[in-house]
């Protein structure tokens, strides 16, 4: 008999409500059912989440680490694209 | 022995056992994500049971606790279903145990939350959501198996006809149930049956499965009759808690 390993499938998380879904990690399972079953034992036991999604790792796309240099390194240093220069009155909370 | 302690008895000892059962997977698993939920589920079974076994001991009211009536009883005096009991075997067939108890289990559950007894209703609302989830898992399992390959079909169905033979204690309406189904504390047995028949037929049909006929049913367990596999169950069970009476950690 073939022999085959399940598919690997990405979990994502909502803490709470109104927070966004968050990766929280992968897991192999037989089809998008199961992966939710196995996400809500694997990831939400200590009662870490509200929602789960689940997503097939094989339709994430992701971007090639050996294009670091030219997609990320260039803002290492266009600091000022960061908000941090401006003087925030001291009447301003919570910021 | 009051009807009431005995009964308690029997949902402590059939959960408590059961939860052993599966906790006996943890560390070979089919899979790392199964081993996990295998556990998981096991451990839902044995918080159930301490709830069970505390209120059992509450009814005795000779100062027995939950760990007391677990780790300090011998075979005879278990009061668990035989199902429960069932060694795991292989993998298909611990999920045919499964599903075969989380069907009787979600209903028996939902007649016990409406139980006239406060104590009883407030642990089978807790443990019924719990157990929703069970069904859901070992029902989809069995479903997977037996529509799934040559093998894991033949496998199934035949740790279905085994196992048949013991879902008839679910049922049972001896002396100890009639008096706490008078006193509106248990459910009537019989619409239990129906309901667990709608649920089984349902998933065997999608499983591709034969019902076996319901014949000669085993009984024994919910008076202390049971196999050979309790006596080597309990003795793992209990021997650090006996080696170490009163032990904390």
């Amino acid at each position: 008999m073939e022999r085959k390993d399940w598919p690997l499938w990405e979990v994502f998380v909502r803490a709470r409500n109104g927070l966004a879904h968050r990766h929280f990690g992968s897991l192999h399972a037989a089809d998008a059912k199961m992966a939710l079953e196995m996400a809500r034992d694997v990831y939400t036991r200590r009662a870490e989440g509200v929602s789960v999604w689940v997503a097939p790792s094989a339709a994430i796309a992701a971007s090639d680490p050996a294009d670091k240099d030219s997609l990320f390194e260039p803002m290492a240093e266009k600091i000022y694209r960061h908000p941090t220069f401006y003087a925030i009155p001291d009447q301003v909370k919570n910021l | 022995m009051t009807a009431r302690f005995a009964y308690l008895l029997r949902l402590g000892d059939t959960a408590l056992v059961l939860g052993h059962r599966l906790a006996e997977w943890c560390g070979s698993g089919p899979t790392p994500e199964e081993d996990i939920a295998l556990a998981n589920i096991g451990l839902d079974l044995t918080g159930q049971a301490t709830a069970w076994l505390d209120l059992a001991g509450a009814a005795e009211g000779k100062g027995r606790d939950a760990d007391a009536l677990a780790y300090f009883r011998d075979g005879t005096d278990f009061r668990n279903l035989l199902l429960a009991e069932q060694p795991n075997e292989d993998f298909g067939h611990t999920m045919v145990r499964q599903m075969l108890f989380d069907a009787w289990h979600v209903e028996l559950l939902g007649g016990l939350e409406r139980s006239a007894d406060a104590g009883i209703a407030a642990v089978a609302a807790k443990a019924r959501r719990e157990a929703e989830y069970h069904w859901r898992r070992s029902s989809d399992w069995v479903v997977r198996l037996g529509d799934g390959t040559e093998q894991s079909h033949a496998r199934v169905a035949e740790s279905l006809v085994r196992l048949w033979p013991f879902t008839g204690e679910m049922f049972a309406r001896d002396a100890v149930v009639a008096e706490l189904v008078t006193e509106g504390i248990a459910p009537e047995p019989a619409p239990l049956l129906q309901a667990w028949n709608r649920r089984v037929d349902a998933i065997l049909t999608e499983a591709t499965l034969t019902r076996p006929a319901d014949g000669w049913m085993q009984s024994g367990g919910l008076e202390g009759r049971h196999g050979e596999a309790l006596g080597h169950l309990l003795a793992e069970m209990q021997s650090l808690a006996r080696q170490h009476p009163g032990a904390k950690w």
